[in-house]
């Protein structure tokens, strides 16, 4: 009887509450693009949106990318990079040599690339596991810079081995202003993030969690493990191939093979442990970190004006021990990232209404 | 056939650099199963702050015991700083954490030594001597010597002292290591002392060979695969993996290079690490996991 009466009110209490966050998720989505595709694009200026809001927006696809492979699927890849230019490269000679291909069919297309690439360098992860799959990756990074740096023709025989940006548009629209490009890249996240989610949420995503946390587990029972192995260095890739055209093509407007070395991969790197693990939207976090960082410590040293840093050398230095020493921080202060700011935040308010 | 032999006479010696700096990993790993990405940065300030405080007069043998005195605080420092605050936590974030340690020791030295390229001089001259017709530099027989003494004496410690004996405990079973009252901090700070130790020698022969720059810490780089042929638990595999990638990039450099259009020297090496992989799963000296349920 007890045990009736305990549940009761519980159960009064439950039903209403498990459609609260549903609605909540839904009011957050449709805010989220009222502001990526409204409010942005209306106040922030040029600087801000070609120098801080786009690089951040790609970074954090980026982050994505890898936290796709490794918060879910829990692979290592230090060469995050690689894959995104194989996806610019690709995107360059696919609009080169297939002119009348529509920009969707392109940044498809360079991500299946991508992704063909990311399986080939996934696959000593049917043998190997933990650090040391970093080699095949990191091998991946070396190996493409060294392609696209000797092999002119994938730059279209260009003397600086450059490749530069092509004329952007969709459907009669042009693309090339700062808007343009701002809502090309904020359209492409956006059904990157929803893909993502699906992902993470389907028995794909499940299963790699499954094999992230116990490998010999999931195997017994009865995940195919190597398959779902190979499907995460796709997916991700995929995300990186599309990333990196989005990188080149919308931020920077020219690329070459050292616009993707290893310190993009680290930041890549970094932008997943600072955001937190296994998070989608903790990557914007981490990479709003990776691409304002530099910028506010440029300002701060402008403004200190000491004498002894005039020379440029000095003051990239310091950035470096700076950059350094909060990444060390961050990661003993904040285990899971500063996505449990997020948490933290949401969790706070919640409990501000509850009362 | 001689160029063949100088070819992979140099490669030798390179790969015994690579094996010195994969020393320095091997030991990190053993004791707090970091991989240690600043050991490169390591290396580069050693090297750095010994040239500088040779420019500035100071004997020899003097900048070489201040340069192992800060190496020691370094690890101290580092000790205090970032293992211990760290401790518990998975290994691609200790990893991240050496990342940005690297950051922070090569971002130091540039800022305060500057970001010029030093020449070392270690008085051993770099001129090639004729051994029954091959040629082979008389630095690289010295530098040989020398790692090899370092190495005999690495071992030797290790096996025979009381504090090598209480890091192979801390290796084997850190636990256990533990709870019989070895104290866990006072073996991170010494094995990281030596890495810094081991990072000086290697610093002055890289540095010596190629000049004292940035470039060094990116010597980092190369031991991964060294390691992963070797063993990531095993200092004589630090150095027969050493000795393999050097070799065989440099054979490759030559022989292959010319058909695929340009140096391969940047990436042979991990291609190769990923074939012995596949066959060898655990490195040639390194020790089997098995995972259970």
């Amino acid at each position: 009887m007890a045990s009736i009466q305990d549940s009761a009110p519980d159960a009064a209490h439950v039903a209403p509450a498990v459609s609260t966050p549903a609605l909540m998720r839904l009011a957050l989505v449709a805010t989220g693009l009222v502001v990526a595709f409204g409010v942005v694009p209306a106040y922030a200026t040029d600087y801000w949106l070609s120098s801080i809001i786009i690089p951040t927006i790609v970074m954090g696809l980026a982050g994505i990318s890898l936290n796709l492979l490794q918060g879910y699927a829990g692979l290592v890849s230090l060469g995050s990079a690689a894959f995104m230019s194989v996806g610019v490269f690709s995107a360059y000679n696919l609009i080169l040599r297939a002119p009348d291909l529509p920009l969707p069919g392109v940044f498809v297309l360079a991500g299946l690339i991508a992704a063909a690439v990311g399986v080939v360098f996934g696959l000593p992860a049917l043998r190997i596991k933990g650090f040391y799959l970093a080699a095949s990756t990191l091998g991946a990074q070396f190996f493409f810079q060294w392609l696209f740096t000797n092999y002119p023709w994938f730059s279209n025989n260009s003397q600086s081995l450059t490749i530069s940006a092509p004329r952007l548009e969709f459907l009669g629209y042009d693309l090339q202003s700062p808007h343009g490009r701002y809502l090309l890249v904020v359209s492409v996240t956006a059904l990157l993030i929803g893909l993502a989610f699906l992902v993470v949420r389907s028995r794909l995503g499940r299963e790699w969690m499954a094999i992230r946390d116990m490998e010999t587990a999931a195997s017994v029972l009865g995940i195919r493990v190597a398959r779902r192995k190979l499907e995460a260095y796709a997916v991700s890739s995929f995300f990186l191939g599309i990333t990196g055209v989005l990188w080149g093509f919308a931020y920077l407007g020219t690329a070459d093979a050292h616009t993707y070395n290893l310190d993009k991969s680290f930041q890549i790197l970094f932008i997943v442990l600072i955001g937190g693990t296994a998070t989608i939207f903790g990557n914007f976090l981490g990479a709003a970190f990776i691409v304002l960082t530099p910028i506010v410590l440029d300002h701060l040293v402008l403004a200190s004006n000491v004498a002894y840093l005039s020379d440029q050398g000095a003051i990239t230095n310091l950035q470096r021990v700076i950059f350094g020493a909060i990444i060390i921080f961050i990661l003993i202060k904040e285990p899971d990232g500063l996505s449990a700011w997020i948490r933290r935040g949401v969790e706070a308010i919640r409990g501000r209404l509850a009362s | 056939m001689a160029f063949f032999l100088e070819t992979l006479i140099a490669g030798l010696f390179a790969g015994l650099m690579y094996g010195l700096v994969a020393i320095g990993f091997v030991l990190i790993y053993k004791a707090s199963g970091v991989f240690n990405f600043a050991q490169g940065a390591m290396v580069f300030l050693a090297a750095l702050v010994f040239v500088s405080l040779v420019e500035r007069g100071i004997p020899f043998w003097g900048a070489f015991a201040l340069t192992a005195l800060l190496m020691a605080i370094v690890a101290v420092a580092v000790e205090a700083l970032v293992l211990r605050p760290l401790r518990n936590r998975d290994p691609l974030t200790l990893f991240m954490a050496t990342l940005g340690l690297s950051f922070v020791i090569d971002g130091t030295a540039q800022f305060f030594l500057g970001t010029d390229v030093h020449m070392l001089d270690l008085g051993i001259d770099d001129i090639a001597q004729d051994y029954g017709g091959i040629l082979v530099s008389r630095f690289d027989i010295v530098a040989s010597l020398i790692v090899i003494a370092l190495v005999a004496v690495l071992a030797a410690v290790f096996s025979k002292t009381r504090m090598g004996i209480s890091l192979r405990a801390v290796a084997d079973d850190t636990l256990a290591a533990q709870s019989i009252g070895i104290r866990l901090p006072v073996i991170w700070r010494i094995v990281w002392s030596v890495a810094g130790f081991v990072a000086l020698v290697a610093g002055l022969l890289w540095g010596a060979r190629q000049g004292v720059q940035f470039s060094l810490s990116l010597v980092t780089l190369k031991a991964l695969p060294v390691l992963i042929i070797g063993g990531f638990s095993s200092i004589p595999g630090a150095i027969v993996g050493g000795l393999i990638v050097g070799a065989s990039e440099a054979l490759a450099d030559i022989y292959l290079g010319p058909i695929v259009n340009g140096s391969v020297s940047t990436w042979f090496a991990y291609i190769l690490a990923v074939a012995f992989l596949l066959i060898r799963p655990a490195g040639l000296f390194g020790d089997r996991e098995i995972e259970r349920v």
